[in-house]
């Protein structure tokens, strides 16, 4: 069938013409089968450039159109738009690059100008068999659900809710608040951190328009962006939350103790606990291994004590099914445990904390009543901050962990602060890194208030008289240094959480090379995922301190807010397409499918692709053995186009005016010329 | 082997990794030999591999297939499918006279321009060593 295609070749200013001859390629285009009108233009994604497309369009009446310029991550969707408002499918149009891949990478003129023309070629050839393709709007739901209630996903579920729509928020500890409400002081302001977080997590309790689930997780996520379906599982409190006061009469009888997660082993806690006094929702939970009466049905205390009767020794976990349009993740991190880096002795010497278990140590309500004293009940007289711990370190993991500096020169300032301005603190970096708004000032103030900076990771930590000795090498100075201190505070990095990989799973989320879950794009997609309808927000996107989480979880929102304000969405038609008639019913693709988007039609005995949860991969496609997967905009006869294009007439192919070239036909119409020197 | 034989190299490039990995190449200005061409696919997972034995049947001295690192597939895991194919087609061409390095399966991350350029050179030159694949002149189709 013959085609009227127009083919339009770009200069972008010097940066394709300057290396490739355009002229001479829209020339050799204009002698292809079916071209009836090649141009060369200086920027066809300009105004004008757009215009003259439009105006051949329909001029012309072309069906087909091959823009060659750019790569088609940049303007792919600019030349489809141009197309749809000239009454174009834009799936119509092909947009090949012969610019970063040709221009710009190719030493020689006449190799980049014939390069450019065999890709000119292979979009001639390809879109004469490119196929109408139209977009699917479907519904979307307007609830949203939030998973994970640190500050992230606190701050996003609150954003949501403001606007009138329905959180869902899922935590699976027991209490909300996640890190942060382990904290004491937040950097550079010195702001409390339970002055600021906990009105949050109140705010969130009270909110109609929040339904909270602490002690919760999500187990099953089915469904397409706007229509997801999620199963979340609510372990068993053994307390019953709508009878339960909270009291504390059960807390204090209980008779069995454990190693407190909260205060990061530095305490202990109940079998029957809370958080912390601040925990929201103040609800206790049991701790269904350790406690008497459930693991060996002695005991019975605080059934026996709890005033309203609320303790149900019986219960047993529920799930619960919820329908939203979107779910963002926000599933934070875990500290590094420093344990297996022997060298600093964290575990073997008791004056060795990580920076997680001193923040518990200023925690007015942590162990110690915000008193910084060691495991002995002294106060340290000298400190050593050892940053880095874990980040920026091939050993363990590369990237920069973001918070240290900052929380290191915060306890710089704590010990001074409540220790005494006599205790000395070493600091032990490799690079200050105080990137935000008023860090660099408090980074000043630290220094001013005589804390000592000490450019070298130490190299080991021994024990000699009763004191900790820090073993090391100023890098600065170029000399060795053994420093004898009281205390030791390791400034561990922040890594994916330990169950990231079944998040990821769970959620259909892909995780980059660190671990943590991956953005759609590094600069400008931050907060969304290749999983439409899925956004992050925090730290399970990467290391971030709290304003860094508190933005990033208030974009997430705003993503999910404008896919449940404008209640639809369209879904990008390249997708699969199994052909019933072909189809032997072999059922591989539907193993193959990472999505679940194809089921199997027993009646017929044929496998469907449901479009809605196909995001268009080809894994089917590339290995149907009877040939009856194809994937729309990406199928066989237009790939082999494509080579045919790229392949046809590599071997010996001269530059016109070296050889004979490519046989150039005149058509009736070509006003190459003409729009040449527009 | 002449030493004017120009081998002639195609590419199946993943949109989200090696694609934008060339495009990042290209903006860093890294040249690259001329000799290579480029199919854009979705996902290396889509590539069948009939389209590889077709480009070196048509004329291709040499095929690349580049996706995402393993673990990094924007698909979840369209990149091991595809890993999965190359290694399967390796094993059958070399009993048609195709050598086996004529066809290569490499990672390319999206920030990777420099790999993308370092990649492609080395496999022209691979192939330029190999010499013009004589087993197309033998096949019959």
């Amino acid at each position: 069938m013959s085609r009227k295609i127009g083919v339009y070749v770009c200069h972008c200013g010097s940066n394709i013409a300057g290396k490739v001859d355009c002229g001479g390629v829209a020339e050799f285009a204009g002698g292809l089968k079916d071209v009836v009108v090649s141009r060369d233009y200086q920027f066809m994604c300009s105004d004008p450039g757009q215009e003259m497309i439009i105006k051949d369009i329909r001029q012309y009446g072309l069906d087909r159109v091959v823009v060659a310029s750019c790569s088609p991550r940049l303007h792919e969707k600019t030349f489809q738009q141009a197309c749809a408002r000239a009454g174009l499918n834009p799936y119509l149009m092909q947009h090949c690059c012969i610019r970063e891949h040709c221009s710009w990478t190719t030493a020689d003129p006449i190799e980049a100008t014939a390069k450019a023309r065999h890709i000119v070629e292979a979009a001639v050839e390809r879109v004469a068999d490119h196929q109408k393709l139209y977009s699917r709007e479907v519904e979307v739901l307007p609830d949203v659900m939030v998973v994970g209630a640190g500050i992230a996903g606190i701050q996003a579920s609150l954003d949501i809710a403001k606007s009138g729509h329905k959180v869902h928020l899922v935590e699976k500890s027991p209490s909300i608040g996640g890190h942060m409400a382990q904290f004491d002081k937040t950097f550079p302001t010195l702001d409390c951190a339970a002055c600021i977080s906990t009105p949050k997590m109140v705010a969130v309790s009270q909110e109609p328009n929040i339904n909270l689930m602490t002690w919760s997780e999500v187990e099953e996520v089915t469904g397409f962006v706007g229509n997801y379906t999620v199963t979340v599982k609510h372990k068993p409190r053994y307390v019953n939350a709508d009878v339960c006061t909270g009291c504390g009469a059960c807390l204090e009888k209980c008779p069995t103790k454990a190693i407190s997660e909260f205060n990061e082993g530095l305490g202990y806690r109940k079998a029957i606990y809370r958080n912390s006094p601040q925990a929201v929702p103040n609800t206790p939970v049991i701790d269904g291994t350790i406690c008497r009466k459930i693991t060996k049905d002695k005991c019975g205390v605080c059934q026996k004590i709890c005033p309203t009767g609320a303790i149900d020794y019986d219960m047993k976990e529920t799930r619960e099914v919820f329908h939203v349009g979107s779910i963002v993740l926000a599933t934070g991190y875990d500290t590094m445990d420093p344990t297996p880096m022997r060298e600093y002795g964290f575990g073997r010497y008791d004056e060795v904390y990580t920076a997680l278990q001193f923040e518990r140590l200023n925690n007015a309500v942590g162990p110690t009543g915000g008193k910084i004293v060691m495991k002995n009940g002294q106060k340290p007289e000298s400190v050593a901050i050892i940053h880095c711990v874990g980040s920026r370190d091939k050993n363990y993991h590369e990237y920069c962990s973001r918070t240290c500096c900052m929380y290191a020169l915060k306890y710089d300032h704590l010990i001074k602060d409540k220790v005494g301005h006599d205790t000395q603190v070493y600091n032990f970096y490799i690079d200050m890194r105080c990137f935000g708004k008023g860090y660099e000032e408090f980074y000043r103030r630290v220094q001013e208030e005589g804390v000592t900076f000490i450019r070298g990771r130490p190299a080991e930590i021994v024990r000699e008289d009763g004191k900790l000795v820090v073993v090391g090498e100023d890098t600065l100075l170029g000399v060795n240094v053994r420093l004898p201190v009281d205390m030791v505070v390791l400034c561990t990095a922040m890594e994916p959480r330990a169950d990231m990989t079944e998040v990821a799973r769970v959620f259909g989320v892909a995780q980059g090379q660190d671990g943590f879950l991956l953005e759609e794009h590094p600069k400008l997609g931050p907060v969304s995922t290749a999983t439409d309808g899925v956004f992050l927000a925090g730290a399970c996107q990467g290391p971030k301190d709290i304003p860094d989480a508190v933005s990033h979880a208030s974009g997430g929102a705003a993503q999910a807010l404008a896919l449940a304000a404008k209640g639809t969405v369209s879904i990008s038609p390249t997708t699969s397409w199994i052909n019933p008639d072909i189809c032997v019913g072999c059922r591989v693709c539907v193993g193959l499918c990472a999505y679940s988007a194809i089921e199997f039609d027993e009646r017929r005995n044929v496998a469907v692709i449901n479009e809605a949860m196909c995001k268009g991969c080809g894994s089917c496609a590339g290995y149907c053995p009877s040939g009856a997967a194809r994937i729309k905009h990406f199928n066989e006869t237009q790939i082999f186009n494509e080579i045919d294009g790229l392949l046809g007439m590599v071997p010996g192919w001269l530059p016109p005016e070296q050889g004979e070239g490519h046989p150039v036909e005149i058509p009736v119409e070509r006003p190459v010329e003409e729009a040449r020197h527009e | 082997m002449s030493s004017e034989f120009e081998p002639t190299i195609l590419a199946f490039v993943c949109n989200w990794c090696t694609f934008t990995a060339a495009d990042l190449a290209g903006t860093s200005r890294m040249i690259q030999q001329p000799n290579l061409r480029m199919v854009r696919m979705m996902c290396t997972g889509m590539v069948d591999p009939k389209y590889i034995v077709k480009s070196l049947l048509s004329g291709a001295d040499g095929v690349l297939v580049s996706g995402c690192h393993p673990g990094d597939c924007h698909y979840i895991n369209g990149n091991y499918k595809a890993r999965r194919r190359v290694k399967l087609l390796n094993e059958i061409l070399p009993q048609f006279g195709i050598e086996k390095g004529r066809v290569k399966l490499t990672w390319v991350g999206a920030s990777e321009g420099n790999e993308f350029a370092a990649t492609v050179n080395n496999f022209i030159n691979e192939i330029r060593e190999l010499g013009p694949m004589e087993a197309r002149s033998m096949a019959v189709i």
